[in-house]
């Protein structure tokens, strides 16, 4: 295994050479002209500078990433065969995946398929509503309120904010248990004579995660909306657009990045939450991310879990490159 | 906006559900806290007490658990916060065809979901400390501090580059033409600028280290934080004990913001008395000068 060493080693060694490299040919070239990197920092500042940012970029984001995706095309062995002659690289972990088994094809494996595609199905469904819900409130709180206004609403609004990913879903238990308040005024009013088994059904669930991520959708759009000039919506008016061609044609065009990294964050966070199907899913719930914690801590399977692990975050990828595509913009337009 | 009473009340109408919906959960849990049944009840409300907040402070478990966490707050702000100034100030000085790159790797981590950062950063560590033979380095706070400081540093950085963006290279080369070395500059220019994006850094690293578990679940190891006991205990049943560590949350963020709010009017006050003085005084050195006859 000493050649993963090398290579743990190694590649921020060949970026650093690249960019030393990349430097002298600027400056022969002319590209680059004023003192170097070192010239310009000093010793002592470049060094914090170098080893802060090669730390970070390679130790803690890069290097541990390219471990995970490694391990999960390698087979389970015990320690004692590790390095072996079965210790190849092999599919088997993405197999068991789609068929249920690490070896046979012949049956699908239905309950991780369906909860994987619920999952990204769901967490669809619920950025598209959160967006819905928002986008009014953050249109009124960015073009038409006064500062007063505005900052008992920002006050409000970042209230529920700090308080934890796993209370806010325990709140929701409170709420829609069979003695949940809920349930009482359903019961008083005559509509159904059972409590309805909200957490149960998943309703709980939905509603946990969308009211979890409301702000993470809330503030990109507020901060895009902003920006734009009010006189643009005025000289719309003025020439006579109604209400929803003021909407689609100028403030939403405006407000593409924050939009676009609202829908991204929310969708991430959606579907790789933990918290809220641990505390408000039944037991019959449908989700991925349990699952594949559980190939962890429950089957003990550590590569499986990995490979699991990396179909979410190529699933993730996409779905932000699609929304990249879909509003043609750049990563660093929505990351602001 | 120009809108007939229909649309108005409409818009008002949305506006107390949308808070309804924001806040009303909390509420209904908050009430439950101060109510005697076993289970989390709002109604009927048997009894008021304040019981499960003492039932809260005698959680062994629990009251470790946020110790851990607070321990772990400090260290990623320890860590995350001078990655975060360094990557930065990289970003500023990094060649134009390298920067897409750059900015594509440190920003990833906050586009990927939080418990694969966790199983990444446990799956890396437990190999490299095993070939290299530091095994000690295999350690839950370890661990979960390098996982947080991927996205925190990140965090970290976005609000240090804006910061960053505004200031005027012009002082730096004044410094350095006085004879100031690079050091100095750092130290006496850019960093004083810079303070107040490194203190909103610092709460914002804090508050985000403090609630995270995703991330924490699997990287803890056998430790136990305040999220991951909290989970714990929320899976074994409901109890009013939860709700009431919510709401001493709450209120901790209420005082916080009150605080905050009252910081910065004091600093703004103090901001423009200075302003004024300085303003006097000058009036007073131009006064004391003999000024041209003004027509």
């Amino acid at each position: 295994m000493s050649g993963g060493l090398a290579f743990v080693f190694g590649l921020p060694l060949v970026v650093a050479l690249g960019f030393f490299a990349l430097a002298a040919y600027e400056r022969r070239t002319g590209v680059a002209t004023g003192p170097g990197f070192f010239q310009r920092n000093g010793l002592v500042i470049g060094l914090y500078l170098v080893i802060a940012v090669g730390f970070w970029a390679f130790f803690i984001i890069l290097l541990p990433q390219l471990a995970m995706v490694e391990m999960s095309f390698r087979p389970k062995l015990p320690p004692s065969q590790m390095g072996g002659p079965k210790d190849v690289y092999t599919l088997e972990n993405y197999r068991y995946f789609l068929f249920g088994s690490t070896t046979s094809t012949a049956e699908w494996n239905w309950l991780h398929i369906k909860a994987f595609l619920l999952t990204i199905g769901v967490s669809i469904a619920i950025t598209a509503l959160n967006f819905a819900i928002c986008y009014p409130l953050a249109f009124h709180m960015a073009q038409s309120s006064t500062a007063a206004r505005l900052r008992v609403l920002l006050l409000l609004l970042i209230l529920p904010y700090w308080v934890n990913e796993i209370l806010r879903a325990f709140a929701f238990r409170v709420l829609l248990s069979s003695g949940g308040i809920i349930n009482q005024m359903l019961m008083g009013l005559g509509v159904t004579s059972e409590p309805v088994d909200f957490l149960g059904a998943d309703v709980g669930l939905y509603m946990g995660l969308s009211y979890a991520y409301l702000l993470m959708m809330i503030f990109p759009l507020y901060n895009a909306i902003e920006s734009l000039d009010k006189n643009q919506i005025e000289a719309a008016r003025d020439l006579g657009a109604p209400w929803w061609h003021i909407h689609a044609f100028i403030v939403m065009p405006h407000s593409k990045p924050g939009i676009a990294s609202g829908c991204t964050l929310v969708f991430m966070l959606c579907a790789g939450a933990l918290a809220a199907p641990l505390v408000l899913g039944g037991p019959r719930t449908l989700w991925f991310t349990p699952i594949v914690y559980d190939r962890f801590y429950q089957a003990f399977n550590w590569p499986q879990g990995a490979a699991y692990a990396f179909i979410l975050l190529i699933t993730c990828i996409v779905f932000v490159l699609l929304v990249l595509k879909a509003f043609r913009l750049s990563l660093g337009e929505i990351t602001r | 906006m120009t809108a007939g009473p229909f649309q108005r009340v409409m818009f008002a109408v949305y506006i107390v559900v949308f808070f309804l919906y924001l806040l009303g959960p909390l509420a209904v849990m908050g009430v439950s806290a101060f109510n005697t049944p076993q289970y989390p009840q709002v109604w009927p409300f048997e009894g008021f007490t304040l019981d499960w907040f003492g039932t809260l402070f005698a959680d062994q478990d629990l009251m470790t658990g946020l110790k851990m966490s607070v321990w772990i707050g400090i260290l990623v702000v320890a860590v995350s916060v001078p990655i975060g100034l360094a990557g930065a100030v990289v970003m500023t000085q990094i060649q134009a065809r390298a920067r897409s790159a750059y900015y594509l790797v440190v920003v990833s981590p906050v586009l990927t979901p939080g418990i694969i950062i966790g199983i990444s950063t446990v799956v890396f560590w437990r190999q490299f400390t095993g070939q290299t033979g530091t095994r000690f380095l295999y350690d839950g706070v370890i661990l979960t501090v390098l996982g947080q400081a991927s996205f925190i540093s990140a965090y970290c950085m976005l609000i240090i580059l804006a910061r960053l963006q505004r200031f005027d290279r012009a002082q730096e080369e004044a410094a350095l033409d006085l004879g100031a070395t690079y050091s100095q500059v750092f130290r006496h220019i850019l960093l004083p600028f810079l303070k107040p994006a490194l203190a909103s850094a610092a709460v914002l690293a804090f508050l985000s280290s403090f609630e995270n578990y995703n991330t924490t679940t699997f990287s803890i190891l056998s430790d136990k934080t305040l999220t991951t006991v909290l989970a714990g205990r929320v899976r074994q049943g409901s109890t009013p004990a939860i709700s009431a560590l919510a709401v001493m949350i709450v209120a901790a963020t209420i005082v916080g913001a009150i605080a905050y709010e009252l910081y910065k009017r004091r600093a703004d006050a103090l901001a423009a008395r200075r302003q004024r003085a300085a303003q006097i005084e000058e009036e007073a050195e131009l006064s004391g000068t003999p000024a041209p006859a003004m027509g």
